[in-house]
């Protein structure tokens, strides 16, 4: 039996209920709130999965930064009243057909998962502390890191021309 | 499970210490604020004043807890909640002495991380007390304060990367040990003086204090994101603020000036929870004569600063710092 | 089950999830928020993987998930604020002015 497992179920239950939370709301703030909540228990899970950096990595950029943008956009525009999820005009087909290719996906994914299944090799990641990671950023990884930081770089001067008064 | 228990009795034992702090935080600035405006302060309650947070207390207890029409209520009582526990939660990381006894969890090592992202999630406490209030005031004291935290967020961890590089270790264990070798020149106020400088401003302007208090501007705001909250649910709002306050504080001892350490506390460890106490204590007192010194910030201003002048400086400091650790100046490696 | 298999069961859901909500919200806001979803799902199956082979390969990726997610958000939520600007809405079906 795996002592993390209960720990898990619960951890799981709330994420899908918050994201199924996301997926219904009516109001943009809480939909923010419940995908914090979310990103909230991701962090968790990644310390069960032993990766404490990626889970305060996930809090400080998820939850501190990218959800607090988006909840200050939302109280900016005044823009939090959602109207309920309907079918675009002239394509009464389109919810149904959604739920259907979304029932699809979950299926291929879990067929995928399951059905074929990889061995199993349960083992324990030894080292996953900010040393660690931080040597193969700049070991291994040197090159996609700077491709990130140059991406960052452009998105920053983009989100600065779409956004000046002119 | 002897472990849970353990960890249990020293966070029962730390919220007990922390809202006792509180309290007399709370008295000690009024007293304070009094004297360097050349007054007396609160004297009434008890020998000196004393009595003067017991009072309070049951003052804000016993008031009517009113609930304003139109407040989205689920989310109106969630922030004053999401103001405190952060502040409180801090603590987990921070070492108050030396050895085990007076430790939680300081020697994980993603501790001035952890830092981080608590910092950052503490700002949905205000911005959401704001929005659910119901009222323009508290809409603008939130949508100051999110911006002014997101903006001030980023010198605060470019001060803590440049402790971190110094340490060569997030954890925060060992960053005081880090500080220790030596003299008090070891301290990284003395060897980071531009970090320090940096957190000290990021740090009161995350606390929304004086002179960065606009998110709460009485003259333009009323009370800001507080202004539609009363009873508990304001005190709630009070004890995230103060107890923040001696967050911030202990996190400057941690990082620049030497957390516990000081003479003599290998031979009775006793005395470094005494020395933290102090550091902290000086750090707070900073803070409310800054209050009392400094008049507030205009917006346009506050924004400039964070962003053309504290942010560019918090980065050129970070890269000075890593050149030398590089070239393992004396001091630096 | 082992965690990784759980964590991988709980990613599929809530990649399926946070599709649905591209495909069935109307909102751009909502849109963008089921896309972070949809990369958050991703970025716990990286990690649940990186478990099971006790490799730190998953964990770097998941930092670059992040990097790629925190720059999406800057330039998207500029294009929001910017259409809100002019069009007084985010729902997506408003920006049909290009519709022939």
């Amino acid at each position: 039996m795996n002592p993390d497992l209960p720990v898990l179920i619960v951890l799981g239950a709330v994420s899908v209920a918050s994201a199924l939370g996301l997926l219904l709301s009516r109001n943009a703030i809480y939909a923010a709130l419940f995908l914090v909540l979310n990103f909230g228990v991701g962090a968790v899970i990644y310390l069960v999965l032993n990766a404490p950096f990626i889970a305060v990595v996930q809090v400080s950029v998820y939850a501190g930064a990218i959800m607090v943008l988006f909840l200050f956009v939302i109280m900016l525009l005044g823009a939090e009243r959602l109207s309920p999820g309907e079918n675009p005009p002239g394509m009464s087909f389109q919810r149904p057909l959604a739920i259907a290719l979304g029932g699809v996906l979950l299926g291929l994914a879990l067929y995928v998962l399951f059905v074929r299944q990889p061995p199993t090799t349960a083992t324990a990641l030894a080292d996953s502390s900010p040393m660690a990671v931080g040597l193969s950023l700049f070991g291994p990884y040197l090159f996609p890191f700077e491709v990130v930081s140059i991406l960052l770089l452009v998105a920053m001067v983009g989100a600065v021309v779409l956004t000046r008064n002119r | 499970m002897p472990v849970l228990l353990e960890a249990t009795l020293k966070s029962v034992v730390l919220i007990f210490v922390l809202l006792t702090g509180f309290a007399y935080l709370t008295l000690t600035e009024r007293k304070v604020l009094a004297r360097l405006q050349a007054r007396i302060g609160p004297n009434r309650a008890g020998p000196l004043g004393l009595l003067q947070p017991v009072a309070d207390g049951l003052k804000l207890i016993f008031k009517e807890s009113i609930t304003p029409a139109g407040v989205d209520k689920p989310i109106y009582f969630l922030a004053p909640v999401l103001v405190a526990v952060p502040a409180i939660i801090v603590f987990a990381v921070i070492p108050v002495g030396k050895g085990p006894a007076f430790q939680l969890a300081s020697e994980i090592n993603v501790g001035a991380l952890y830092i981080v992202g608590v910092m950052g999630v503490a700002v949905y406490g205000i911005t959401l007390a704001g929005w659910a209030s119901n009222n323009k005031y508290a809409a603008l004291g939130g949508l100051r304060a999110s911006a002014q935290v997101i903006s001030y967020e980023l010198g605060m961890g470019l001060s803590i990367v440049a402790v971190v590089l110094m340490a060569s270790s997030a954890s925060l264990a060992d960053i005081v040990e880090a500080q220790m070798p030596g003299n008090i020149l070891g301290w990284f106020i003395f060897r980071q003086p531009v970090a320090a400088a940096i957190f000290a401003i990021t740090a009161m302007a995350e606390l929304a204090r004086a002179p960065f208090d606009l998110v709460e501007a009485e003259q333009e705001l009323t009370a800001g994101f507080m202004t539609e909250y009363s009873g508990m649910k304001f005190a709630l709002f009070f004890m995230g603020e103060y107890v923040k306050m001696i967050a911030v504080s202990a996190l400057f001892a941690t990082f620049f000036l030497g957390g516990w350490s000081g003479p003599f506390v290998d031979q009775a460890p006793i005395l470094s929870v005494v020395y933290f106490t102090i550091k902290v204590v000086a750090c707070l007192l900073l803070m409310i004569w800054t209050r009392a010194t400094l008049p507030r910030m205009r917006y346009d201003r506050l924004m400039g600063f964070g962003w053309k002048v504290l942010t560019p400086v918090a980065i050129a400091n970070v890269i000075v710092t890593a050149f030398l650790i590089a070239l393992g100046v004396p001091g630096y490696q | 089950m082992d965690s990784t298999t759980f964590v991988a069961f709980l990613s599929s859901i809530l990649f399926t999830i946070g599709a649905l909500g591209v495909l069935l919200r109307r909102s751009a806001l909502l849109i963008f928020m089921s896309v972070e979803l949809m990369l958050n799902a991703a970025n716990l199956a990286f990690v649940a993987f990186a478990h099971r082979w006790a490799q730190l390969d998953g964990q770097i990726f998941v930092f670059f998930v992040m990097a790629v997610a925190a720059a999406e958000v800057a330039v998207g939520l500029a294009l929001i604020v910017t259409i809100f600007r002019t069009k007084r809405s985010t729902n997506v079906d408003d920006l049909a002015a290009l519709k022939g």
